[in-house]
């Protein structure tokens, strides 16, 4: 049953990634990556990390791509202005790295599957959210302060360019 | 397998349960809400058909079901199909989450089951968050396909003005998280109770009586960015009628304009229903326990707590109309300079301020 449910996410996701880049219509393409956010919010599920479904879905689908579909309509793209011919580039790249998945498929059937060595960090929160708050307020700190950082840089940066605008106006 | 398969069918009768009694209150709204219009503006409201006007949900029903459903010629066919149904099964499936009634479990067969909540899930309001956020499609593209100016600035508009409140809905939610210290709705709500002061609008403490935990700040930005975020007067300038036609639907007809209309009242309810659970105890009476346990009939205390949500929540509802009758509509800039100027610092700050509450006097 679970596996199942793995392959027709894996198969979905997949699938929707392709049609991202194939499809020719801007608005299709950000579909395609609504479904794909959705289905890798169902493997998330199924891997019981409830809690970063759901952050998927408000972050990526909620905001993110709410912005790049407002985007795609304000600006009214022609279907064949992102286009630059880039197929041979993507079969090479693509190709490589099928390549590179099926190797590391096959030299991973050859060792053992990897056991709990005991460096997870055990935690004793009950539900997941508190699992995740848990680890990111104490063991993780230091990066999560970081990243808040990073972000407030690019909020700041993105106030200044909004206001340089006005004021030359 | 034979558990698998009883515990799905249990699954769809309470899903069905759930579904009829969103479809049937949205109906009720629809009525209740040109009979309260009515009775505000010193008008009968409708009365023609059935006694006092009663059957004219059912009329309209009937009459948008008929209708003939017109697609424009320039729209894109398959999305302007698919944003209704969007819209409306977005609305719906976040009823998953709330508790209608008690904590109480059903043992069938040896499967424990309960009766008043579809899925007790450990991430409710998340859940109830993120589906919220999707809602959002259902109209940009509603409004995209069309292929109708009007009908895109409304969707544009609606993307903007969702994103912009959405931020508000959520911060104002972390007050309440903090109290309760967990997201599931069901926790949340057996969290308040024991009486009128216990509900987390005045958070009250159970030793103590001051109301030190207060989140009535964040109650007030939750039902504004609520009625924001349903695109209701005095926040409908994504349908509004002076300026847009009729904003994101312009274009349509029959019954997939039937959807959109009964998807925001099935939106109304659902924000009703949160800030019940969240802020006002949900299920739970104004005063300890309930009545019928004092008189010895503690089996049926469900029927009470029922009638005490229900009542919540047609209150919130009777607010929407309230309001819709008494304010006119923002214009764009206001409305956004009110969320993110006014509303957000609100929100911070109550975090901020629950935060040090909870830190000197801990529950």
């Amino acid at each position: 049953m679970e596996q199942v449910v793995f392959f027709y996410f894996a198969l979905v996701i997949a699938a929707a990634s392709v049609l991202v880049v194939a499809l020719r219509n801007p608005i299709y393409s950000a579909l395609a990556l609504l479904i794909m956010f959705f289905h890798v919010a169902g493997l998330y599920v199924t891997l019981h990390a409830e809690f970063l479904a759901a952050v998927q879905i408000i972050v990526y689908a909620g905001a993110i791509l709410v912005l790049y579909l407002f985007v795609v309509m304000l600006l009214n793209l022609r279907q064949d202005d992102r286009y630059h011919r880039q197929w041979p580039m993507a079969g090479i790249v693509g190709a490589t790295l099928v390549i590179e998945a099926i190797i590391l498929t096959v030299m991973k059937g050859w060792t053992s599957p990897v056991v709990a060595t005991g460096t997870e960090t055990t935690v004793g929160a009950t539900t997941n959210a508190g699992a995740i708050g848990d680890v990111l307020y104490s063991t993780y700190l230091f990066p999560f302060e970081v990243a808040s950082l990073i972000l407030l840089v690019a909020m700041i940066g993105a106030i200044m360019l909004a206001k340089k605008d006005i004021g030359e106006c | 397998m034979t558990e698998l398969s009883l515990r799905l069918a249990v699954s769809f009768a309470q899903i069905l349960a759930e579904m009829s009694i969103v479809m049937i209150t949205v109906a009720t709204l629809t009525y209740f809400e040109r009979k309260v219009l009515g009775w505000m503006q010193d008008r009968m409201g409708p009365m023609e058909v059935g006694p006092y006007g009663l059957l004219q949900p059912v009329a309209d029903g009937i009459k948008l079901f008929f209708k003939e459903d017109i697609v424009p010629a320039g729209a894109n066919k398959a999305m302007f199909a698919l944003a209704p149904m969007l819209t409306m099964v977005v609305s719906m499936i976040g009823f998953a989450v709330i508790p209608f009634g008690p904590n109480l479990t059903l043992d069938i067969y040896g499967m424990t089951i309960k009766p008043f909540v579809v899925a007790d899930i450990n991430i409710g309001i998340l859940y109830i968050l993120a589906i919220a956020s999707i809602g959002a499609y259902g109209i940009i593209l509603g409004g995209w396909a069309s292929n109708s100016k009007y009908s895109l600035l409304g969707g544009l508009r609606a993307a903007a003005q969702v994103i912009s409140y959405e931020l508000n809905v959520g911060l104002a939610l972390v007050g309440v998280l903090m109290l309760a210290g967990t997201m599931s709705l069901v926790e949340i709500t057996e969290a308040q109770s024991g009486g009128f002061w216990h509900w987390f609008i005045w958070g009250g403490r159970p030793d103590g009586f001051f109301p030190i935990h207060t989140q009535i700040f964040a109650f007030v930005v939750f039902v504004i960015s609520a009625v924001a975020e349903t695109n209701r007067i005095p926040f409908d300038l994504p349908e509004a009628e002076s300026e847009l036609v009729a904003g994101f639907f312009t274009e349509y007809s029959g019954m997939r304009f039937a959807f959109f209309v009964s998807a925001e009242y099935a939106n109304m309810m659902l924000v009703s229903c949160v800030a019940s659970a969240l802020f006002l105890g949900g299920w739970n009476a104004p005063y300890p326990g309930t009545i019928f346990e004092y008189v010895g009939l503690e089996q049926l205390a469900w029927i009470e707590h029922i009638v005490w949500f229900a009542a919540k929540v047609y209150f919130f509802l009777f607010m929407f109309i309230w309001i819709r009758a008494t304010l006119p509509r923002l214009r764009y800039d206001q409305l956004m300079r009110f969320g993110w100027k006014v509303m957000l610092p609100i929100a911070l700050a109550n975090i901020i301020v629950t935060s040090f509450t909870l830190y000197f006097f801990p529950r």
